[in-house]
């Protein structure tokens, strides 16, 4: 049975698209079929992260406009068999995102796929409740600090309210707690929320703390979501990652400063 | 200090209350029978209904330019006083406020009651006799004392309201999100948003509280915020009461 997933967060800027695509990336290494869907109307940018933005032709709100088909719409990623991206519109508002023809294209791409993961915009209005009203997980992408830990709260809140599931009377939305740009420098200094602390205000399941790494904005300028990085901590906290929602026990790393030893100041190595 | 017991010279009291209102959620404001139709309605319980406040949903309205001005005066005319509204476009909201209604923000609403009162003695609803033809019974009070049992957490930005009974949360109450009772309210967990007990004026009614990291506390209207709360009661269980004007706040335990 296809599962849908919304990457979703309240606040702007925390890294939901950065995880979409991270995350999505791993699934499908995992070897299942898996749509990355982006939700952001007029502010598209999924399709560079996953480095297919050229190939866009038809989109999303085609689709639901009945202009083009879904297979019209999907593109396959360049290096995965089975992971795909439905793009969204740059151009158009974001009332064309109406419940019944979102309905339709996820009852469509389930037939299909077996993940299907929601890249939500930021915020609390249209956009965000279309991405989130179907879904049946909910990956809450937090910073470790204040005014984001208290939009994700919120964004719990509206889950619990205003997801197809609470309306319906089903059972809740499975809600994750993703920590992302976790800087243990800072967070050691005090200048951050540790991951207790976020834990204890949101108390969900942690999923997975990624590291603040370079190798983020190194990956989405190339256009090769970071999961591919095999040499990043950031890569491998998203392969934990999946690990994890896929019910595999995984101890969470990168919680603590690394020490620098002699060798890595030697080698300059990147985080 | 407690928010209530401002200096005597002050020539006015400023307190926080909460009230329950009715919702009138529109549906299809243009039938026909509209007036008709809640006119039968409200004469099921005349006593009840008459001046009663009510908030007016547009959550189910997509046309924006419906005659706003219009529902108003009917309303009126039906003896009922519109005081806000809650959902719809930002432009319908804009009519309301010109036309001296409040906009309520949905998810500070509490649910849509069937009853509206502000203080006990002002609900003669079920004194009311219905007329035996009626094709819908008229509101009737929930029966005194039911207890409303919370084991979610209570996420930011939402209201949980138990009408004349008291409130039981078993999960964490995020900063931002309020409780409000009629009764008491117990947390068995960490309060960090706001919680009323008390408020249609009962001043007996207490909260309990695991561990306070509480905004701000209130016993029938009278209240304390967060910056006035001891530092050696956080985080700790406490209970929370009304001594004549004054909150007090004791360790539990
Ligand atoms: N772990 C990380 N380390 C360093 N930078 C990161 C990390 N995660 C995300 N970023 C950076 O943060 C910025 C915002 O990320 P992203 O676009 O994924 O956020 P978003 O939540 O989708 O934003 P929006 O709300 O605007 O859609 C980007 O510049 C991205 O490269
Ligand atoms: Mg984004």
């Amino acid at each position: 049975m296809a599962k849908i997933i919304v990457m979703t967060s309240g606040k702007g800027g925390v890294g939901k698209t950065t995880s979409s695509a991270a995350f999505s990336t791993g699934l499908a290494l995992r070897g299942f079929r898996t749509c990355v869907v982006d939700f952001d109307v007029g502010l598209r940018n999924l399709d560079l992260i996953m480095g297919c933005e050229r190939r866009v032709v038809f989109d999303f709100i085609n689709v639901i406009n009945g202009e083009a088909k879904l297979n019209q719409a999907l593109i396959k990623d360049k290096r995965l068999e089975n992971l795909f991206i439905l793009p969204t519109s740059q151009t158009r508002d974001k009332d064309a995102l109406t419940k019944e023809g979102v309905e339709r294209v996820m009852e469509e791409l389930k037939a299909d796929f077996d993940y299907i993961l929601c890249d939500s915009p930021a915020g609390i209005e249209r956009g965000a409740l279309m991405a989130l009203y179907f879904a049946d997980h909910a990956i809450v992408v937090t910073n470790p600090e204040v005014s984001s830990v208290r939009d994700s709260d919120r964004i719990l809140g509206v889950l619990q309210a205003k997801s197809r599931r609470a309306e319906l009377g089903l059972d809740p939305v499975q809600e994750h707690l993703l920590l992302t740009r976790y800087d243990a420098e800072r967070v050691e200094r005090g200048d951050m929320l540790n991951v207790k602390d976020v834990q204890e205000i949101l108390s969900i399941p942690l999923l997975g703390v990624i590291p603040e790494s370079p190798a983020v904005l190194k990956a989405s300028n190339v256009g090769q979501p970071v999961t591919l990085d095999d040499k990043s901590n950031a890569g491998q906290a998203y392969r934990d990652a999946v690990g994890r929602f896929l019910g595999e026990d995984i101890e969470h790393k990168f919680l603590k400063p690394e020490k620098k030893g002699l060798l890595d100041r030697i080698l300059r190595r990147s985080a | 200090m407690t928010g209530a017991a401002q200096p005597r010279a002050l020539p006015f009291q400023l307190r926080g209350n909460t009230y329950t209102m009715m919702v009138l959620k529109l549906i299809d404001p243009g039938h026909p029978e509209f007036d008709d139709m809640l006119r039968t309605k409200i004469m099921q319980a005349p006593n009840f209904f008459r001046y009663a406040p009510i908030v007016i949903d547009l959550e189910e309205i997509a046309d924006t330019e419906f005659d706003f001005n219009g529902l108003r005066a009917r309303l009126y005319d039906l003896a009922l006083v519109p005081v806000g509204v809650q959902g719809g476009a930002p432009e319908m909201q804009m009519v309301a406020l010109r036309a001296g209604l409040t906009v309520i923000p949905a998810a500070r609403t509490p649910q849509p009651m069937n009853v509206a009162r502000a203080k006990p003695e002002a609900a003669p609803a079920a004194a009311e006799p219905t007329p035996a033809a009626a094709p819908v019974p008229a509101p009737e009070p929930e029966p005194r004392g039911a207890t409303l049992i919370v084991t979610e957490p209570v996420r930011s930005g939402r209201q949980i309201y138990a009408p004349r009974g008291d409130l039981i949360v078993m999960a964490p109450v995020s900063q931002g999100a309020e409780l409000v009772a009629d009764g008491n309210i117990h947390v068995y967990s960490t309060l960090r948003g706001r919680a009323l007990a008390g408020v249609a004026g009962d001043t007996q009614a207490r909260i309990f509280v695991q561990s306070l990291d509480a905004e701000l506390v209130s016993v029938a209207g009278f209240y304390r915020i967060s910056e006035d709360i001891e530092p050696a009661l956080r985080r700790k269980p406490v209970q929370v009461w009304l001594d004549g004007n004054v909150i007090r706040m004791d360790p539990l335990g």
